[in-house]
């Protein structure tokens, strides 16, 4: 048989495109559930992971529900609405016109200590870069961070998922006073005792923008939410600190 | 199959000649661009080395089977399709049941099927040798980058980040202390290539029928 026809070779073509189309959206379709299912495990085990609570990911589904005490999704004026905050896609959210997003917020109880935990989105230098916030009860200080990527550069913007580029935001502020400020990530490092700014990654500084960008985008769009909130932070707040002074005058 | 036709010197020198005399980096000037992308760190290059071990081999022999009814015409988009279905299964696998060595791959995956060398060999080899031979080929190339692409992630990793698979190596032996400094330049793709350049300039010396006459 002469290989080089044009019968041939169009035959040839054809049923090589049959067999591999059919190869590859048979392994898709058979694998999606189960990749799936880590994406998901990954997103809860990361949300434990932004409030301290470090564990692997087949073990993040049994304990989720024991950490993380509610789940909320927001509009953009800071008011509740229907819907699972879990499934909520910020990718598709983002998509939508600024007024029309859906805000999740996830609200965690680790030993008794409340915190907020917001998660992110945005870009990076290749794709996609997103993570997860958590806030202290004052809406202020920022306990911890994770982030994660699709593409970024190994070694360089792929860094932002390691703990050295993560642990600094612990500690931070997002506001000076009644002022949002954000967090920065400054190249060449931040000055010590900066309190809205991190070190950033020596040749990422795309990235490393990014991740400014993303913090700033996104938690801007709870600042009303927060301003609902505040007031009673405060007022607890200054409940606890008449509390203490009681206790200390009571001795 | 007797042994002697499994290992004999043909096919040894199939598994050597790569290493040195026929390197695909430092020799035919192959698969560089992922020598420089992927070598910042010792970890992504390695995995990236077994991944180009897994979809060279197969694919040379996946070639080498079929080199008989492949029209000539098209033999290039069918060697391209043969490789980038076996990326994006291997790929689509790591995702499903190894979830975190896919994750270290991320990019990498995608890069595979850009790879010359792969392209190179199934050209230059499978599509005129017999499975085994091919086989023996796509594992001897793959060894030839794999050392290539892991000595120059050593040096950028040590020099640059000062750390060896994430480990602070310099840290603990006290050279900061000395008034050593990182050197930030080692992180930057130029600094590959210059290495790569020192490996082949090396290997000159050495192997000295190498060096074309004048």
């Amino acid at each position: 048989m002469d290989v080089n026809k044009n019968s041939t070779t169009f035959g040839f073509t054809v049923i090589m495109v049959i067999i591999v189309a059919a190869l590859l959206s048979t392994a898709a379709i058979e694998l999606k559930p189960f990749q799936d299912r880590n994406v998901e495990l990954e997103k809860k085990q990361n949300i434990l992971s932004s409030v301290g609570v470090t564990i692997d990911r087949d073990g993040a589904e049994n304990i989720y529900d024991t950490y993380i005490k509610s789940e909320l999704v927001l509009n953009v004026k800071g008011e509740q609405v229907e819907g699972s905050a879990f499934d909520v896609d910020l990718g598709v959210e983002m998509k939508k016109d600024a007024n029309a997003q859906l805000l999740p917020l996830f609200i965690s109880n680790v030993e008794g200590v409340t915190r907020y935990i917001i998660p992110l989105r945005g870009k990076g230098l290749w794709g996609p870069i997103w993570g997860f916030i958590s806030l202290e009860e004052d809406l202020n200080s920022v306990f911890g961070a994770v982030f994660d990527h699709k593409s970024e550069t190994p070694g360089l913007g792929a860094e932002i998922n390691r703990p050295s580029f993560e642990d600094p935001f612990s500690g931070k502020s997002i506001f000076e006073g009644e002022e949002f400020t954000s967090i920065k990530v400054i190249k060449g490092g931040a000055e010590e005792g900066d309190m809205h700014g991190v070190d950033g990654i020596s040749g990422g500084t795309i990235t490393s923008d990014g991740v400014s960008d993303m913090l700033d985008e996104r938690l801007r769009m709870y600042l009303p939410y927060f301003s609902t909130l505040k007031p009673a932070a405060e007022v607890d707040s200054v409940f606890n600190t008449l509390v203490s002074l009681a206790s200390v005058k009571i001795q | 199959m007797s042994k002697s036709k499994l290992l004999s010197k043909r096919t040894k020198q199939l598994l050597s000649d790569p290493l040195d005399d026929n390197n695909p980096i430092t020799v035919q000037v192959l698969g560089i661009c992922s020598a420089l992308a992927i070598t910042v760190q010792l970890k992504p290059a390695i995995v990236m080395a077994l991944s180009v071990l897994v979809v060279l081999s197969v694919a040379n022999v996946i070639i080498s089977l079929m080199r008989k009814v492949i029209p000539s015409r098209i033999r290039i988009i069918v060697q391209l399709v043969v490789v980038a279905t076996l990326v994006i299964l291997v790929d689509q696998v790591l995702r499903a049941f190894v979830y975190d060595v896919s994750k270290e791959l991320s990019v990498f995956v995608g890069l595979i099927i850009t790879n010359c060398i792969i392209m190179g060999r199934l050209e230059a080899f499978g599509m005129a040798n017999g499975p085994w031979d091919s086989f023996m080929d796509g594992l001897g190339n793959s060894f030839g980058y794999a050392w290539i692409l892991i000595a120059v992630a050593f040096f950028r990793e040590l020099l640059g980040s000062g750390t060896l698979f994430g480990y602070p190596v310099l840290e603990s032996l006290g050279i900061y202390e000395l008034g050593y400094e990182n050197n930030g330049m080692m992180i930057l793709p130029p600094m590959a290539l210059i290495t790569v350049g020192v490996i082949i300039w090396i290997q000159r010396v050495k192997n000295i029928k190498l060096v074309e006459s004048k």
